[in-house]
């Protein structure tokens, strides 16, 4: 069985076609288009929240995105236990909505920053999203944000690393946590988390623009085939 | 509409200032011209019209000092679908798909004001891009700055690359690629120039044409507010204290709103609802109305009150010469208005109907029922004075292009009569100097803050660019700098694997009326169209930008060329460092004793002398091909040319470049009979060092283009380097050469930075 990926195109998102390249050109996969003003979701089974500046990142990134109509019907969908996966500022528009906990605040260095990073994968209770790596598997994937700083308060960062909810850590080449390793200052190395259920992750990182090795990594590939593997099956 | 009622004749307008000597000096406008204005109307001009022509015939929207000079740039070749005069220049890459691109400055709006200076100028680079009909996909800025010991320096560098960084990022578009130089020429003067490349398929290309008598004009986008009125008349002056208080003029940008206006104007050009769009740039609504009307030989009117405002009490002087951003000219097919307006609202951007294309020969701008501007025909931009030197209209604005004697004093000095330095016994020494030079030095510590990879998809498509410029050669001979610029451009492309297509340009120098400035421009631009032709590389297009002065003089004559070029197969794209121990290391090109205008003798000597390096063009034509060739076969792992800091610092860059994946490398080359410095630091153009498992194959590609190529080394898996000439060696690990390199820019940035000079 194929999936179908719905790609929410909020004013402003811009990673909306890396998403789409991923999974029609790459991922030889079904996407359909979700224009933030409508209230149906086309019958996605996976719901992404694309990269990009929603509403010019007005207020705070992510703030006014979980205000729009589509985004009723994404939460539906989380509450149905169906994937909704929000990557960079997509991530920041699932926090706004409350489908995860913490914020992303500007990154310690106040600036924009645009490179290559490595990720842990430390998640243990997202295996739809997850599955297709090894756990503790090292990649290589780009990161583009101004705004990343994940934070929370303790007891919650607690709860997300007790729960093997932290998907995904800022690590160095070694594999090690460090602070030179951490781009923008996330409260104990985060770059993703998932919901306590497990069907919503949200990460900084873009896995869906590494999908090619002509792009300088397919790291971000088994995400979508985990995906394919639990949900597809 | 208006258009159908006879106007009044046009009169002074309530409240409108009194046309004095001295307003008219104020808006820039010399007598003579002011002459020629009154003869064309047949009466004294009104205060609106006076606007108009300030903006209209500044140097930065007419030409007038540059435009002869500009005509004798080739522009045409059989893939060229449109050349110089539009919004940007158009090629044909094959398989039905077109690249549009263009280059603009920013430069004076950067130096007073540089974050909202630079976002502004990456805006209207966009925009002038999809108006073409094209995606934007990739973005590319050729930067200049003053010594980067100075405050204010860093404060400039950090505002202009936030600003880029910050409204690239945000519509999503990648920044690729770019330079950045450092000279005391460019402090209180940065240089911005921001280049915009979009991809389309052919059928899809639109003009700037207003067409079609009847058919309605729109204003679309973001509303007209009070900022930025002159820009235009203001990029047009040398830049002084009193610039400061100029800040106003500087307009504001909004990412967001370009975002939902990119989008919308796609749509809206793919949807046939329209003939012509264009970018409200420069001089605003007047030079975009004007310009469209002049393109399609058709009148216009338009009526002010019509053009959504911001703020009420807005005069049609302020509402024509506003310079607010996010705004297009649209010409739609009468009785598409409606269909036009939803796609806009879809967008959250509002479209009004704010004139008609005429049939009378006229330009014509009424509030409500007043006729407050109105020239004859397209008279206004046609009628625009031109200045050269055998034009001797004026002879007070007639620029007698003469070279200064004081740079043929400095071109004749001989660089070997400077005494090296103690330190230079050791080569590594002026090596690792060089390295941490600014200009050499890495600029991650800026392309980090700019989105390189948002759109995946299309960058790996068709198309590389690279911009190159070569500032202490042109200051030393024009001719031969602008010739080098264009070779270098080519260079840098053909090293990517692609074959360079063709160029836009953006002509930075000083006041045009200074003799020695126009001899500059003139010889530069001649040498530029030299080495277009013998590359088959026509110009599509460009910006000028002059009186870039400060209280000191002017800046270094800065010719920024953007080059695009067509990768056959993206799979044999190359890369800059050396990958693979073992590979034979192959210098393709001729070293000779240049060291005229070296990186070398200004970093380590503080000295722009001699004669710079010589360029041979049909050899560089021929190193273009050979490349192209080497790496479409697939054999070429690396490919870097030699330009600031000659072969050592290529060497250098080859090995420690990618911080994460450093190789080290042993050349020798024994029979290389040069001085030293000139050996190991000299200029000579048309080298590229290549590394390759095959090099018999790239050897004989070489051979057979009758380009000079030699094996000259190894690349090594041990981190040292190892560069062996003449009889001199320079040796060193890699780790000094990679601090020099990488941490330069960074540890410079970490110092305060503030406005103040």
């Amino acid at each position: 069985m194929s999936l179908t990926f719905g790609v929410v195109t909020f004013p402003g998102s811009n990673c909306d076609v890396d998403a789409w390249h991923a999974v029609i050109d790459v991922l030889g996969e079904r996407a359909v288009s979700l224009w933030h003003a409508d209230h149906d979701l086309q019958g996605a089974d996976v719901v992404i929240l694309p990269g990009g500046f929603s509403y010019g990142d007005a207020l705070r990134a992510g703030a006014i995105a979980r205000f729009s109509p589509i985004m009723r019907e994404v939460i539906a969908h989380a509450e149905r236990g169906a994937p909704v996966v929000g990557f960079c500022n997509g991530f920041q528009v699932l926090c706004e909505a409350h489908l995860l906990p913490g914020a992303l605040m500007r990154n310690a260095s106040s600036k924009f920053v645009c490179d290559w990073v490595h990720l842990r994968v430390d998640g243990t209770n997202a295996p739809i999203f997850l599955d297709a790596y090894a756990p503790g598997q090292l990649l290589r994937i780009p990161i583009a944000h101004g705004e990343g700083r994940f934070v929370a308060d303790e007891a919650t960062l607690d709860q997300l690393e007790g729960e093997g909810r932290v998907a995904f850590r800022y690590v160095d080449a070694a594999g090690h946590a460090t602070d030179d390793a951490n781009p923008n200052g996330a409260a104990r190395n985060i770059a993703g988390i998932t919901n306590a259920a497990g069907n919503v992750l949200g990460m900084m990182p873009h896995p869906e623009r590494a999908v090619e090795p002509l792009l300088g990594s397919a790291d971000g590939l088994p995400l979508f085939q985990s995906l394919l593997a639990r949900v597809g099956a | 509409m208006t258009a159908a009622a006879v106007p009044s004749p046009v009169a002074p307008r309530p409240g409108d200032p009194e046309i004095t000597p001295a307003l008219v000096a104020e808006h820039g406008i010399t007598p003579f011209e002011y002459e020629k204005l009154v003869a064309m109307l047949g009466r004294t001009p009104t205060f609106t019209e006076l606007g108009i022509v300030s903006a209209l015939w500044s140097e930065h929207c007419s030409y007038k000092h540059s435009r002869p000079v500009l005509k004798t740039l080739p522009t045409q070749a059989p893939h060229v679908l449109q050349g110089p005069g539009e919004n940007a220049g158009v090629i044909s890459v094959g398989d039905g798909l077109a690249v549009a691109f263009k280059i603009e400055s920013h430069n004076h709006p950067s130096a007073v004001e540089p974050y909202q200076g630079a976002a502004t100028g990456v805006g209207g680079i966009l925009r002038d891009v999809f108006t073409m009909g094209a995606r934007p996909i990739a973005m590319l800025n050729s930067l200049r700055f003053g010594n980067p010991e100075s405050a204010r320096v860093r404060w400039l560098l950090a505002g202009v690359v936030k600003g880029i960084g910050d409204y690239g990022n945000c519509v999503g578009v990648p920044t690729v690629a770019g330079d950045v130089m450092f000279d005391a020429s460019y402090e209180g003067n940065p240089l911005v120039n921001a280049m915009c490349v979009g991809l389309m398929r052919e059928e899809e290309l639109i003009t700037a044409k207003a067409q079609g008598i009847g058919n309605p004009i729109l204003a679309v986008g973001a509303r007209t507010g009070r900022d930025g009125i002159h820009g235009a008349s203001f990029a047009s002056e040398d830049l002084s204290e009193e610039n400061e208080a100029k800040r106003p003029r500087v307009q504001v940008g909004d990412p967001f709103t370009e975002k939902l206006l990119l989008e919308a104007s796609l749509e809206l050009i793919r949807s046939g609802h329209i003939v012509a769009i264009q970018d409200m740039g420069a001089a605003g609504l007047t030079s975009s109305s004007a310009e469209m009307a002049e393109r399609g030989d058709v009148g216009v009117v338009i009526d002010v009150t019509k053009v959504p405002v911001r703020e009420p009490g807005m005069t049609p002087y302020e509402i024509l010469l506003s310079e607010s951003q996010e705004r297009m000219l649209v010409v739609a097919k009468q009785g598409h208005e409606a269909a036009v307006q939803a796609i806009l609202h879809r967008w959250h951007l509002e479209a009004e109907v704010i004139g008609e294309v005429i049939a009378e020969p006229v330009y014509r701008v009424m509030e409500g029922d007043r006729v407050v501007a109105e020239f004859p025909g397209t008279r206004l931009v046609t009628d625009c004075p031109q200045y050269h030197p055998e034009a001797r209209e004026s002879a007070q604005y007639h620029p007698e292009a003469r070279e200064s004697a004081a740079i043929v004093a400095l071109r004749a000095r001989d660089p070997h009569a400077v005494a090296p330095r103690a330190e230079e016994a050791d080569p590594a020494w002026t090596l690792a100097q060089l390295l941490s030079s600014p200009t050499v030095a890495s600029k991650r510590w800026i392309t980090r803050q700019y989105d390189s990879q948002v759109r995946t998809s299309t960058v790996a498509g068709p198309g590389a660019a690279d911009a190159a410029i070569v500032r202490l050669y042109v200051y030393l001979d024009p001719r031969t700098g602008a010739r080098i610029a264009v070779a270098e451009a080519a260079r840098n492309v053909a090293c990517t694997g692609a074959r360079p297509l063709a160029i836009t340009n953006n002509l930075n120098f000083g006041n045009p009326k200074k003799p020695d400035v126009f001899f500059q421009f003139r010889e530069a631009v001649h040498g530029m169209g030299d080495a277009c032709r013998a590359l088959g590389t026509p110009v599509t297009g460009g910006n000028v930008s002059l009186y870039n002065e400060n209280p000191q003089g002017a800046v270094f004559p800065t010719p920024t060329v953007g080059m695009v070029g067509l990768i056959d197969d993206v799979a044999h794209a190359t890369r800059m460092t050396f990958t693979t121990p073992g590979d034979a290391i192959i210098l393709l090109g001729e070293t000779k004793d240049e060291l005229g205008g070296s990186e070398y003798l200004s970093r380590v000597h503080g000295l722009t002398i001699g004669a710079p390096p010589s360029v041979d063009l049909e050899g560089e034509r021929r190193l273009v091909e050979t490349l192209v060739e080497a790496i479409g076969s697939g054999v070429v792992r690396s490919a870097h040319d030699c330009s600031e800091g000659g072969l050592a610092v290529a060497l250098a860059e080859c090995c420690v470049a990618d911080r994460d994946a450093m190789c080290g490398a042993e050349v020798r080359i024994d029979d290389l009979a040069l001085p030293m410095r000139s050996a190991f630091f000299g200029e000579s153009q048309g080298r590229v060092l290549l590394s390759t498992a095959e090099p018999d194959r790239v050897l004989a590609v070489a051979a057979r283009h009758g380009v000079p190529a030699r094996r000259v080394g190894t690349v090594r898996a041990d981190p040292v380097l190892v560069l062996s000439l003449g009889g001199t060696t320079l040796e060193s690990p890699l780790a000094p050469l990679a601090a020099a390199f990488h941490d330069a820019i960074p540890m410079l940035m970490t110092r305060a930075a503030t406005a103040a000079a």
